[in-house]
């Protein structure tokens, strides 16, 4: 909790990047030289590099001093706002508390110290767990065997499409099966990543019941149907009652059906991918198992298969041999050789296995339970809020672990949209919240999902914060608009993130982009940097 | 920095014949009419109102407007001292008196010019400045078939503020309009009059809302392409209005009427804005309409492409209609329902039910369609 709403104060310490600090000949360590007599004996070591894999000049790396690299991560760090410095309910993320416990066994040794191409007999505990954890997701699943090798949510989706094209190219039927239909509301992915993998995709419309019908895949599904990818409850905690239809309408065309399970938090022991006859299906351990997300890095998705998938799976699975000892079966499938190298990222395997082994079956019930439940009393009191509203007010079914909530009442009635709530909350020492995915077709949306992790009290000052802005926006607009006014950075223009000319992976990206910016561009990136 | 430059015109008779179910207000004894029937100008209120919230924003603005109560009353109401520009006579105002002031401000290179009116407001907008300067509307009219006016006044007046600080990118959005005398009978006739640039606001902008102009951008990009690739030598290419047939048109590298129907064969264009009987008369072999529904209405037939008759449709068979829209066009409908009116109601009854819409280079959707 962050004290009293509006007495919040984030560290603002406009940190100029790190390759800005850089000064001609700053160094942190400066290596001893080598002794003349190992010189002498290993010669010239970088000639031993081949000539193409050798740097013509130096890498044009920051040169900055030691404390100042300190200095430069911890303030980075201290302008930060995730779920272990206040409440998070980002919506379609599933944030979570990560138990430290967990975190201190992955940072541990016995882990850290372990490389993949090392022994597999010196590799017998991590593989025992790897199998172990392998068969509690086929017990939630109800699927017959896991790969963790995707370090990603998208990824996990992505080789759920590779799984598909696998299937259907071994049965000589890929011409003909180009297409992959999935859900307006699904995570984009499930759009993105059959189209990586070379399909085309198409997507449903939602009915006045906000998700898609029954009538609408009937339209959609034909000879050239491939597969179903969807999420389920959709991103807007709508769970689709249709959804035994749609997988026995696409399996009657021919086709697979993939589960995405990025929001699996609420059926967690309440329903399985199997028994609703889905062939496969996709969890993020950094969401649902309460792996850290690590900012857009190391994730890892759990992706499974009903047995007639197996032989398509990525490579190694580890397997146990009749003497209980545990190998990487490299044995090539029909299938996809590898999603990504090695067998994933093994610390969120541990850190997922750790939790699952925490809270036991039931415990893993009272998760999802407590999930759905939580979001049903924030939703109950977001609905006494002014301006909000709550999306196609026909479905009175009850929502699972999120909400798409609106502001468009409030918007029209005081021109304060939804942006301009989100960049306000977190002047109540609140993590903000996310609007929608693309395409937005909530108008002024804005996604809230409690998860299990928080007390009544956390919730209750999630409301609160969120009402204060709700009330500012009918007796003082302006201020409302104005936020945030205590955070980190000033306000962001949401135009720059959507311009692609805006923004760099690199500093030689940004570069490059910065010297060709119009004086538009310009303009709107000072705005959006603002502070800075 | 110099002052932003704004110009201001009100239609001071926009929507009066609304209040008095007269169905539009563009002809001088509609007017007339609508004032015997006690009908009280509105658009001025509605100007009044931006003009306020304009005026709030302590902005660094340079307004010019047009005289009396096109825009000077209201100007000088919230504070401002405008510059006057354009000519009126009499107490009536007429379309001309809209179209000179607009050329006026033109001249005078306004960054924005902002409107008070309806659909005919709109298409006198087109007449007089074109894609020359970015417009915002306030809705003010009877008919608002158009898509280029802001949620309220007070969403108009955002626009301006957020707009003049630079950085916001500007679109083409339609500019529709019925036939009034029509639209009295009975008869809904909507025709497509043109382009106006509006400022990329997709939250303050009437019956947009899926955000993402440049995502719209690639969409429509991938669309032409997708369109031209699979083009097969020899077919007729009947390609309908607007900005998305444009681009298939970009795409094969020849021009392309924004308003008309263009006939394309073997990547050339072999007829432009052609009528009814052009288009049955080039059809001597395999051909494919493509045509894309109108933003915020959803007709793909029947509105602005009326060229594309019946009889053309049925000559060339309903197997061989492409329609596309990006996802954000079809989101601007209501229930993203699609709309035909070929006035043949058996033809419409069969291009019914659920068709699919094609969204991007690899994206589909499936919508219903409707007479």
């Amino acid at each position: 909790m962050s004290g009293r709403r509006g007495e919040f104060r984030a560290a603002r310490w406009n940190e100029p990047l790190i390759s800005e600090l850089s000064e001609v000949g700053a160094r942190g360590i400066v290596p001893p030289s080598v002794d003349a007599d190992i010189a002498a004996v290993v010669g010239d070591v970088a000639a031993k590099v081949p000539a193409g894999a050798r740097r013509e000049s130096a890498p044009d790396l920051p040169e900055v001093t030691q404390h100042r690299v300190l200095r430069h991560f911890l303030r980075l760090s201290q302008m930060t706002m995730g779920f272990d410095v206040t409440t998070d309910m980002m919506g379609t993320c599933t944030m979570k508390y990560s138990p430290k416990a967990h975190e201190h066994i992955a940072r541990g040794a016995r882990l850290a110290d372990l490389h993949p191409l090392q022994a597999e007999e010196s590799l017998q505990g991590l593989l025992e767990l790897m199998y172990r954890f392998n068969r509690i997701m086929c017990e939630i699943s109800g699927m017959d065997e896991f790969t963790f090798q995707p370090a990603s949510g998208a990824q996990g989706i992505y080789t759920n499409a590779c799984l598909i094209r696998a299937y259907h190219e071994s049965r000589g039927e890929l011409d003909q099966r180009d297409e992959i239909i999935t859900t307006s509301f699904s995570h984009p992915a499930d759009a993105a990543t059959p189209a990586v993998a070379g399909f085309k995709v198409i997507t449903l419309m939602p009915s006045d019941m906000g998700f898609a019908g029954v009538e609408a895949l009937k339209a959609a599904i034909s000879e050239r149907t491939a597969g179903l990818m969807l999420t389920n409850p959709e991103d807007t905690g709508q769970f689709n009652p249709h959804i035994c239809e749609f997988v026995d309408l696409v399996h009657e065309a021919g086709g697979l059906c993939a589960y995405d399970q990025a929001n699996g938090n609420p059926l967690l022991g309440v329903v399985r991918a199997a028994d609703t006859g889905f062939d496969m299906c996709q969890f993020n351990l950094h969401k649902t198992f309460s792996a850290p997300h690590g900012s857009l890095g190391m994730g890892c998705a759990a992706v499974g298969v009903k047995e007639h998938l197996r032989k398509y799976l990525p490579r190694p699975i580890v397997a146990e041999d009749d003497k209980g000892r545990y190998h990487l079966d490299y044995d090539p499938g029909e299938g996809i050789d590898r999603i990504r190298a090695f067998v994933g990222n093994v610390h969120a395997v541990l850190k997922a296995y750790s939790w699952v082994m925490s809270l036991g079956a039931e415990g893993l019930r009272a998760v999802a339970e407590t999930a759905v439940l939580n979001n049903n009393y924030m939703l109950s009191k977001m609905r006494g809020i002014p301006g909000v509203t709550i999306p196609w007010p026909a479905n009175n079914y009850p929502k699972l672990e999120q909400v798409r909530y609106s502001f468009e009442k409030m918007s029209e009635e005081t021109g304060v949209t939804s942006h301009n709530v989100i960049d306000r909350m977190v002047d109540f020492g609140v993590q903000h919240c996310m609007p929608s995915h693309m395409p937005m077709l909530v108008p002024e949306p804005f996604t809230m999902e409690p998860g299990e992790s928080l007390t009544i009290e956390e919730m209750d000052h999630m409301l609160d914060a969120i009402n204060s802005i709700a009330e500012e926006a009918y007796d003082n607009t302006e201020k409302a608009q104005g936020g945030p006014y205590n955070a980190a950075t000033t306000k962001i223009d949401h135009d720059v993130p959507e311009d692609p000319d805006c923004w760099a992976f690199s500093y030689r990206g940004y570069r490059r982009k910065k010297a060709m910016w119009t004086s538009d561009q310009r303009r709107k990136i000072e705005r959006h940097q603002g502070g800075y | 920095m110099a002052a932003f430059r704004l110009g201001m015109i009100v239609n001071p008779i926009a929507g009066m014949g609304g209040a008095v179910g007269l169905k539009g207000s563009d002809t001088s004894k509609i007017i007339s009419r609508a004032r015997e029937l006690g009908a009280t100008p509105k658009s001025p209120l509605r100007a009044g109102e931006a003009l306020a919230a304009i005026a709030a924003g302590n902005a660094d603005i340079e307004i010019i407007v047009a005289p009396g109560n096109m825009g000077e009353a209201e100007a000088r109401a919230a504070g401002f001292e405008p510059r006057v520009v354009g000519t009126r006579t009499g107490i009536d105002t007429n379309a001309e008196h809209s179209v000179s002031a607009a050329v006026e401000m033109a001249d005078l290179e306004v960054d924005l010019l902002i409107f008070a009116g309806g659909d005919g407001t709109a298409r006198d907008m087109v007449r007089a400045i074109g894609d020359c300067i970015p417009v915002v509307g306030i809705p003010a009219g009877v008919k608002m078939h158009s898509a280029v006016y802001a949620t309220n006044p007070r969403a108009a007046a955002r626009m301006v503020l957020r707009y003049l600080q630079g950085g916001v990118p500007v679109r083409e959005l339609e500019v529709m309009d019925i036939d009034e005398a029509a639209f009295r009978e009975g008869a809904v006739s909507a025709k497509l009059y043109g382009y106006l640039n509006v400022p990329h606001l997709p939250d303050l902008i009437q019956g947009t809302k899926a955000g993402g102009l440049s995502s719209d951008r690639v969409a429509i990009k991938g669309i032409a392409t997708r369109i031209v690739e699979a083009m097969t030598p020899g077919r007729l290419y009947i390609l309908g209005p607007g900005t998305t047939m444009r681009a298939v048109a970009e795409k094969l590298c020849v021009e392309k009427t924004l308003l008309g129907v263009d006939l394309v064969r073997d990547g050339a264009r072999i007829a432009s804005d052609v009528g009814e009987k052009e288009i049955l008369a080039a059809l001597d072999g395999g051909a494919t309409i493509a045509v894309t529904p109108i933003g915020g209405q959803g007709h793909f037939f029947g509105r602005g492409n009326q060229q594309i008759s019946a009889r053309v449709i049925s000559r060339v068979g309903i197997e061989h209609i492409t329609v596309a829209a990006t996802v954000e066009k079809i989101t601007s409908l209501r229930d993203n329902l699609l709309h035909v009116d070929t006035g043949d109601a058996e033809l419409d009854a069969s291009l019914c039910g659920w068709r699919r819409v094609i969204t991007g280079y690899k994206t589909d959707t499936v919508c219903r369609v409707s007479a």
